[in-house]
């Protein structure tokens, strides 16, 4: 790839990601929305679209754009339960939460280990 | 002066968010941070070529996640948050900040009902969400595909 | 005795003998900095939990109270303290250590003045002579409590306060002193209740209950607007300050030339503190500071402390209730 090409590809990928952290906002300043929420409102926007077959399209177009955010996260849930669907109703039902899995481990892991080691501080004013 | 009247008054005094300033901290922040996810996957690919799309992909989240929650511990989240809003809460870092610090906060309570009971205040309804909406996925897609 | 419908003047002299403050790092930068008897060098001050801090902050303020004044433990008849914490954990722990008879208030961020008009009754009902009274707050312990985690990356709303990490102690007696403040009268509040549901401003949900307040003060005790040198709201912030002065306007009072808040002025102004302090050590450590220093140097004559709370919990908010409030005057003449 030439380095234009790079450039041309990163730039994608934050115009998508500003963008979706961009509606984000909007509906914080809008509607008050919490954080849980927020996460909430977005990983379920992941779940559409990846079941009705849009996501994989704008993840063509946007790529990390779309994945880093926790839409990604819901996309790769629906993903995993359409796979499974396939082979019986068994995996349609269980392989959403295992594909996710590595997400998931990491972030609880991550999670324990921090807590151990860090004491959260008030910050200066 | 009753309640209603007030109530009007206030929601039109109260001071409001600088609306262009947040947008723009959280198109910047948020459009940065997934840049930043991108280098990875393109790192991962270059450093596996053999390696499936969808475990790329992982190594990303989990990189990603792991960062989230060491800058969450070093102190550092919490004042990038401050600014850049839904910009450093939507991408997965900030999923993995709403699990690391009610971890850390609670963790003064003991391990068990502290650190691990807590550690899902604020993601805990992600997680269901995610779970009960793939299952619900997985079940139509199954009906579909048995029809 | 009772004066008007809900305001009592002691029977006999109350004084504010001595008072004692002890504030975090952030409210030692701020501007009443150098008034304090102490300043924290950080939120920890060696305990494990910011509770067991805001714990030794109280206890701080108590035994410094105590032992300006020159009396002995022992001459002490209660202690009514108050603070933020579930069951009042930070002012009762305290108060384990004294061996001296402890009664707990709430109202909220106006605890100060609930332990003040409490004492005042238990003083000029001629059962007690001396009462310390102390109310205190810290950011890290009621941030985990009504709010988030610390570290979790949210942005404070721009109409939201910052809870001070501050505890005050004033000591009262019925013995004369020369060159004190005498507490005249007190007023207990109502809870008022304008259906404010938004639990990043309370500015505006406290501001009613302060401007019912400070109306029924005026009318029980017969005193003009401009009767008060100063008068010093609890924690309204820069914005319920402004609509505390828009309310009583509305009734037919100008306060513009005395009103002041103490979550306000207690942050410096280069200090990003959104709309200022709040949280029950605001007022009791200015007034404990600043205030009743300025009242002894003789630079401030009478003085209405309005300390303002807002009640909610975190249940009660999921649960859809709105934010009453409640506000206490304490009248102060020296």
């Amino acid at each position: 790839m030439q380095w234009w090409e790079y450039l041309l590809k990163y730039g994608k990928v934050f115009l998508m990601g500003g963008a979706v952290c961009f509606i984000g906002q909007l509906l914080i300043n809008r509607t008050k929305m919490t954080s849980a929420r927020i996460l909430v409102t977005f990983l379920l926007l992941g779940v559409v679209l990846e079941a009705v077959g849009v996501f994989s399209h704008i993840k063509e177009w946007g790529g990390a754009g779309i994945t880093v955010p926790i839409t990604g996260f819901g996309s790769s849930l629906a993903k995993g339960a359409i796979d499974g669907s396939k082979i019986s109703l068994f995996h349609a039902v269980t392989f959403g939460l295992a594909s996710v899995s590595a997400g998931l481990t990491a972030a609880i892991v991550c999670g324990f280990l921090v807590a151990l080691i860090f004491k959260s501080k008030p910050k200066k004013l | 002066m009753d309640g209603k009247a007030y109530c009007e008054y206030v929601s039109k005094t109260a001071p409001r968010t600088a609306e262009l300033k947040t947008l723009l901290a959280a198109f910047c922040v948020g459009g940065v941070i997934c840049m930043l996810g991108q280098g990875f996957t393109d790192l991962y690919a270059y450093l596996l070529p053999q390696a499936e799309e969808s475990l790329v992909g992982s190594l990303t989240s989990m990189t990603m996640i792991f960062l989230g929650a060491l800058f969450t511990g070093l102190g550092i989240y919490d004042k990038i948050g401050s600014v850049a809003g839904a910009g450093s809460i939507v991408p997965i870092t900030g999923f993995a900040n709403s699990i690391a610090s009610p971890a850390m906060e609670f963790r003064k309570e003991g391990i068990v009902f502290g650190l691990m009971a807590k550690m899902f205040v604020i993601a805990g309804p992600v997680i269901v969400t995610g779970v009960v909406s793939s299952v619900i996925v997985g079940v139509i897609y199954r009906v579909i595909a048995v029809a | 005795m009772r004066i008007g419908k809900h305001t009592f003047a002691p029977n006999g002299g109350v004084y504010v003998v001595n008072t004692a403050s002890i504030a975090g790092p952030n409210e030692g930068r701020g501007r009443y900095g150098s008034y304090y008897d102490a300043v924290l060098v950080d939120h920890d001050w060696d305990c494990k939990t910011h509770e067991k801090t805001e714990i030794k902050m109280h206890k701080y303020a108590i035994e410094q109270v105590i032992e300006k004044s020159g009396l002995g433990r022992e001459e002490i008849d209660c202690i009514v303290g108050g603070d933020l914490l579930n069951q009042l954990v930070a002012s009762t722990f305290a108060a384990r250590e004294f061996e001296i008879p402890c009664l707990g208030v709430y109202s909220a961020c106006a605890s100060f003045g609930e332990a003040l008009a409490v004492s005042s009754f238990l003083l000029g009902g001629g059962n007690m002579d001396n009462v310390v009274c102390c109310t205190g707050s810290h950011f890290g312990a009621v941030e985990r409590q009504f709010r988030y985690p610390l570290e979790l990356g949210t942005q404070p709303a721009p109409s939201s306060q910052y809870t001070v990490t501050a505890a005050g102690a004033a000591l009262l007696s019925t013995k004369k002193r020369q060159g004190v403040p005498r507490l005249e009268m007190c007023t207990v509040g109502k809870i008022v209740d304008f259906h404010i549901c938004d639990a990043n401003n309370m500015g505006a949900a406290m501001a009613p209950a302060a401007a019912d307040t400070i109306l029924t003060h005026l009318k029980d005790s017969g005193r003009g607007e401009d009767y008060y040198d100063y008068i010093f709201t609890g924690d309204l912030g820069k914005y319920g300050r402004e609509t505390l002065h828009y309310l009583c306007k509305k009734q037919g009072f100008d306060l513009s030339g005395c009103l002041n808040d103490c979550g306000a002025l207690i942050f410096a102004d280069e200090q990003k503190d959104m709309q200022g302090g709040s949280g029950a050590g605001c007022l009791a450590a200015v007034f404990c500071s600043y205030i009743y220093k300025e009242m002894c140097a003789g630079s401030m004559k009478k003085v209405l402390l309005v300390p303002t709370g807002a009640l909610l919990s975190k249940g009660s908010s999921l649960q859809g209730e709105s934010i009453p409030g409640i506000a206490h005057a304490v009248a102060l003449e020296i």
